[in-house]
């Protein structure tokens, strides 16, 4: 990987905006297709595996990089500047992962307002922070201004910002599904296969993640809800019938439904299925339409069950939701 | 205006050309321009909506009439209209009209809807101008909605020519005679042991005073002979499945403990049995039946039953006599209830009343008072076949009454227990002021609210009772008491009434009192109701589709309501429902299949995991599960198109005609008047993301 | 004088009861504010959440549902599942700051036109006391305004926008 390398390769960029950093992770987790990568692109930007300048891509012209996988959501100007620069830049962008695609865990901060998350920041009780310092986004010093990163009140997905290409979704994506995608991109620069049409979910398929799932089902009557600490779950049931909060009927196939497997719920990080406008109004729906009672109190202490619903149901997706953030975001 | 952005984004991506939409208002004659400034409404619609496929927009005095609906159709032939929008009364009323001119204009008639601009706006609200300002939104939500319209075609489904008919009193009588003379299958369910309901209990049937057994009978007696009929009493229907064309219906035959292939009908268990048992149903409490009986002497079917709870032999295992005297040995005391299944194509109710309790209102003294008696008490009192063999006598079952007052309206008219109209009652009490008048000569007086006498020959009939003598009282009664104040008054029931006529408080002493109760609904109404599928009023009748022009239709394609369990009625208005019930139901069976609004869900197969969250959902058990394919699939027969599995998909794999997520959520952007001046139906790019 | 605010509602009817009650409403000539509009469903069991939150996303200050009184329901019981999600769903609002007063549930039967009319007068009054939602607004806002940058690209940060939902293409899905 060496941005010396045979100029007449595709340019190939990734970056990483507000997220963990897993995403990364898992494309060096493709193992030897890393390899593949090398050989067909030239790895102009990539900020987390090698040394680069805003102002060297700045100086690119326009669309010269093929391929840019941009993961994680907007929480700042820098992220928005940059996520406009790439996409100048760029030919194909790739939301990639859940945070670019929908926002993912960070985006669970757009149910607090800016002040709040400041508060838990810099002031929580794990925090030494004496002088009470709070971040200036511009600071007069005697050399000038310097500034930092404008804090957004709310998280945006990529999408909210720019026009998006292709999504890829997952917290992380799979590497098997990554690896199929690069061999993907390659063959099309070969000649051998044809994009999918501009705005696809790419690296998943297309039905929700029981589709994938291996225990046994049933109907469905939830008398109430559990987590897999409070008792011990049938290992081939499953985990939803026995009142664990799984978000595999509603969350996108293609991640070989690991988690249910291991015998854990699904979490939903692959995001809504096709079509759905709100993944977290499609879980909740499905969940409240199985609770087996028709008597009001008695829903009520079955709905107990779910401490947190706006957690449960939007974990990966609030900020690609419909209603996007909690009204006190904003105010 | 807020929101804008997002809606672009949604419509931005429909690449299909721009309809070609016709918005038609209608005026209703001043019912809806009289609040909605109509003209201005098909104005602004041509103007800001033009860019949603808005093409020609009109108002009319009355888009349903015939011109009204030509104009549509022009517009649809010339313009070349590809989807169309009326805005005029509600969907309820002229959907069907609006739609069949479109199908006769060659469109398909999903692709035309009707928006209520009428109960829902004009005539709900006042203020002109806040009302045309909704009635654009509404137009502008059935303009979203439209685009997103699919054309259609209706499920064709088999008519089984087979009827249930629930109840056999007169008008399930009437229903069933007519539907089985045509040449179809019927069956007939009756609670009780006998046909014949609550007429059979009576004497004289007002005005003409015919002998209610006399014109009753030979029709039971004709539905007992009949080939095509199914009689299936002492009966009650468990549950019905299907839906209409396809109704599987199952039923509870009750253990008569008689095998009725062997029971000639003689009679000797009844007087054999040495158990009486007070008859509280067919004789009112008056009178004694056997614990093995038939409820009356003309009783269809003939075969008596066993009652169970007051048999010796069930009691105290010891008797048999019936058994014994039987000549056929038609006894069976081992006999079960039986569940048979049967299957018919369309179902009318014809379950009837229950008789308001007057023990309920305390001042008028029933079941304290002996002399009190309940209408369907002295019906029984006067029918010669009757406990007193139609000797009108106190209770002791000796005196004849000197004096006798009639209460109207006890039950009815009266916020405290029913509201409505019993209509049957005043009628009815004229009909007992001339029987009392005729067969003891008492002196009666009727205290009335108001006299309803509306239909033919019953005005004539209160005339001849007031020629006859009888007294009217006007006023309502506050109390009968036995409690004697003043002379005269010993040994007698006083009733307290304010003759409103006189303006003051009388006290009128007479030897007997007849409380003309009002109707009430079934007990079980609700629950019948719940059972095959349909509603019930406020208070508790089965609702029509139409109150003035489907009376005996339900919101239940194939469930029909015939007599007195869509209201109170008299004999007459109960046949004539149950003859016009007959006729829906005949008219059904002869075009042999009907068309079902394909207003269905699906499930597309590829996006279904399997993961069942639907199937338990569904109360017509419409979805089944394919085990070996692990997807849920949806059987378009038995789907009634709620759409609650649409809801609750969480794949989204669920999509449904008529109402799809994609036309709801139009519909809501454009009453949210978020399409105005939006180009739609071709890519528009975003503001975002454009490259330079 | 202020100028009264008034509240945009919208409301979802099913087609055999609340409907009805509407029309029946109507027929009688009862009268109640114009503040609603309503969309009609076959049932309350087709009501799904999404409606509801698109709607306040979109601009709607109220949220009425309305269908058959319980075991009254046309389809048997599937109001019960309205009722279900309505409940979970009221208590996701409240999680994302949207008053539960916002959204309401009646239950009315075609018969109970009057009562149709002054439930709607009641909620309207109600969400009048709440004042404006404006959701729409606060996202355009919020990323807007507020923030201000020297990159010459970027004066004015994009509003939250909500692209359409994401298709997988044909040849992904079902892959075995």
């Amino acid at each position: 990987m060496s941005t010396n390398g045979n100029h007449n390769k595709p340019k190939f960029a990734m970056y990483w905006a507000a997220s963990c950093g897993g995403c990364e992770i898992a494309v060096l987790n493709i193992h030897e297709k890393i390899l593949d990568m090398d050989a067909n692109f030239d790895v102009v930007f990539w900020p987390v595996a090698m040394d680069a300048k805003y102002k060297d891509v700045e100086a690119m012209p326009d669309e010269s990089i093929l391929l840019t996988l941009f993961n994680g959501s907007i929480r700042n100007d820098e992220n928005e500047h940059i996520a406009k620069l790439l996409r100048r830049k760029s030919k194909i962008l790739v939301a990639f992962g859940s945070c670019a695609c929908e926002g993912c865990v960070p985006a669970l901060a757009n149910l607090s307002s800016t002040r709040e998350i400041f508060d838990a920041a810099y002031e929580s009780v794990s925090t030494d922070n004496p002088e009470h310092l709070r971040p200036i986004p511009a600071y007069a010093m005697p050399e000038g201004e310097i500034r930092i990163p404008e804090f957004y009140p709310t998280i945006r997905t990529l999408d909210q910002v720019v026009q998006v290409d292709y999504y890829m979704p997952g917290c992380p994506p799979e590497s098997h599904q990554i690896a199929a995608v690069i061999d993907l991109v390659v063959q099309v620069l070969q000649g051998k296969a044809e994009l999918p049409p501009a705005g696809s979910v790419i690296g998943a398929f297309g039905s929700t993640v029981c589709d994938e799932c291996k225990r046994t089902r049933d109907v469905k009557k939830i008398k109430s809800f559990a987590r897999i600490q409070d008792f011990r779950p049938d290992p081939a049931l499953c985990l939803l019938e026995q009142g664990i909060l799984c978000s595999g009927p509603a969350t996108r196939s293609g991640c070989g439904a690991l988690c249910p497997l291991a015998g854990a719920p699904c979490v939903g990080c692959y995001g809504p299925a096709n079509g759905a406008l709100d993944y977290g109004a499609r879980l909740l729906s499905a969940i409240a339409s199985v609770i087996d009672s028709n008597d009001p109190e008695e829903i009520d202490t079955i709905l107990d069950g779910i401490p947190d619903p706006a957690g449960s149901f939007y974990r990966f997706n609030l900020a690609g939701s419909v209603l996007h953030a909690n009204r006190k975001a904003w105010n | 205006m807020s929101g804008n952005g997002a809606f672009q984004e949604r419509v931005g991506r429909a690449d299909k050309p721009l309809d070609r939409i016709g918005v038609y208002v209608c005026h209703c004659g001043s019912n809806i321009a009289g609040t909605v400034d109509v003209e201005a409404v098909a104005k602004w619609a041509a103007e800001k909506l033009g860019r949603r496929g808005v093409i020609i927009a009109r108002d009319y005095k009355f888009m349903c009439s015939s011109l009204g609906q030509e104009l549509i159709e022009k517009d649809i032939k010339e313009l070349g209209l590809t989807r169309v929008v009326v805005a005029a009364c509600s969907p309820h009323l002229h959907e069907r009209t609006f739609r069949k001119a479109a199908q006769r204009a060659g469109l398909n008639p999903y692709l035309c809807e009707l928006v209520s601009i009428r109960e829902q706006d004009s005539w709900v609200h006042s203020d002109k101008h806040a009302a045309t300002e909704k009635a654009k939104a509404i137009v502008s939500g059935g303009v979203e909605r439209i685009i997103h319209h699919v054309p259609l075609e209706p499920l064709r489904v088999p008519i089984n020519p087979a009827t249930l008919i629930v109840g056999g009193g007169i008008a399930g009588i009437q229903s069933a005679l007519e539907i089985a003379d045509s040449g179809f299958p019927v069956y007939l369910v009756e609670r009780e042991p006998s046909i014949g309901g609550h007429m059979a209990q009576f004497d004289k049937t007002f005005p003409t005073l015919d002998c209610a057994a006399c014109i009753l009978t030979p029709k039971m007696v004709d539905v007992g002979a009949h080939p095509n009929i199914t009689m299936l009493t002492y009966s009650e229907v468990e549950r019905v499945d299907g839906y209409v064309g396809n109704f599987t219906v199952t039923i509870r035959k009750k253990a008569r403990s008689i095998k009725t292939e062997l029971c000639t009908g003689c009679g000797v268990c009844q007087e054999k049995c040495p158990k009486k048992v007070l008859d509280e149903v067919f004789e009112a409490g008056l009178g004694y039946r056997k614990a093995v009986y038939t409820p009356f002497a003309q009783a269809v079917p003939k075969y008596p039953v066993i009652d169970r709870v007051n048999c010796t032999y069930y009691q105290k295992g010891t008797c048999k006599a019936c058994e014994k005297f039987c000549p056929t040995g038609a006894i069976d005391f081992k006999q079960a209830d039986e569940i048979i299944q049967v299957q018919v194509g369309n179902i009318i109710l014809a379950t009837g009343y229950d008789l308001f309790d007057p023990r309920q209102i305390a001042q008028l003294g029933y079941g304290r008072l002996a002399n009190v008696f309940t209408s369907l008490e002295f019906e029984r009192l006067t029918n010669a076949a009757g406990p007193t063999n139609g000797k009108v006598v106190l209770r002791d079952g000796v005196t004849t009454p000197q004096s006798v007052g009639i209460v109207h309206c006890v039950g009815s008219r009266d916020r405290n227990y029913n509201n409505y109209c019993s209509v049957i009652c005043c009628m009815q009490s004229l009909k007992f002021a001339h029987l009392v008048m005729e067969r003891t000569g008492a002196t009666v007086h009727n205290f009335y609210m108001d006299m309803r006498t509306a239909f033919k020959d019953y005005d004539e009939f209160y005339q001849r009772v007031l020629s006859e003598g009888a007294l009217f009282v006007r006023g309502r009664v506050a109390e009968v008491t036995d409690a004697a104040r003043l002379p005269g008054e010993e040994g007698k029931l006083i009733i307290q009434v304010e003759d409103t006529l006189l303006g003051k408080q009388r006290r009128i002493p007479v030897d007997m009192v007849i409380l003309s109760a009002g109707l009430q609904p079934r007990h079980d109404a609700q629950e019948t109701a719940k059972k095959f599928g349909i509603s019930c009023s406020m208070n508790g009748w089965f609702i029509e589709k139409h109150p003035k022009l489907d009376p005996v239709a339900t919101m239940t394609e194939g469930i029909y309501i015939a007599g007195c369990a869509q209201g109170p009625k008299d004999i007459p208005s109960s046949v004539s429902q149950g003859a016009a019930a007959a006729a829906r139901v005949v008219s059904k069976i002869q075009q042999h299949e009907m068309a079902l609004e394909p207003i269905r869900a699906s499930i597309n197969q590829d996006q279904c995991s399997g993961c069942r969250i639907c199937n338990n959902l569904c109360p017509f058990n419409a979805i089944a599960f394919h085990a070996d394919r692990v997807v849920s699939e949806i059987n378009p027969a038995l789907c009634q198109g709620c759409g609650t599995c649409i809801a609750a998909c969480p794949a989204g794999a669920i999509t449904g005609t008529g109402f799809s997520n994609e036309q709801i959520l139009a519909q809501l952007e454009g009453l949210l008047m978020l399409n105005i001046d939006v180009d739609g139906g071709r890519a528009k790019p975003r503001e975002e993301g454009v490259r330079a | 004088m202020i100028e009264q605010f008034e509240p945009t509602i919208i409301g979802f009817t099913c087609n055999w009861c609340s409907y009805r009650a509407a029309d029946l409403a109507g027929t009688a000539r009862l009268k109640y504010p114009p503040n609603i509009r309503l969309i009609r469903l076959m049932c309350s069991g087709r009501l799904d959440p999404t409606f509801v939150l698109q709607a306040f996303a979109l601009g709607a200050d109220g949220v009425m549902l309305t269908g058959c009184h319980p075991g009254e329901c046309h389809y048997i019981e599937q109001n019960y599942k309205a009722l279900r999600r309505y409940m979970l769903l009221q208590r996701l609002l409240a999680q994302m700051g949207i008053e539960p007063e916002r959204l309401k549930l009646v239950w009315a039967s075609a018969a109970e036109g009057a009562k149709f009319a002054e439930e709607v007068t009641r909620f309207v009054e109600q969400i009048r006391a709440l004042g404006p939602l404006n959701w729409g607004d606060k996202v355009q806002v919020s990323s807007g305004k507020s923030q201000v940058t020297n990159d010459n690209e970027m004066q004015a940060p994009s509003p939250v926008t909500r692209p359409l939902p994401r298709r997988c293409p044909h040849e992904y899905q079902r892959q075995s």
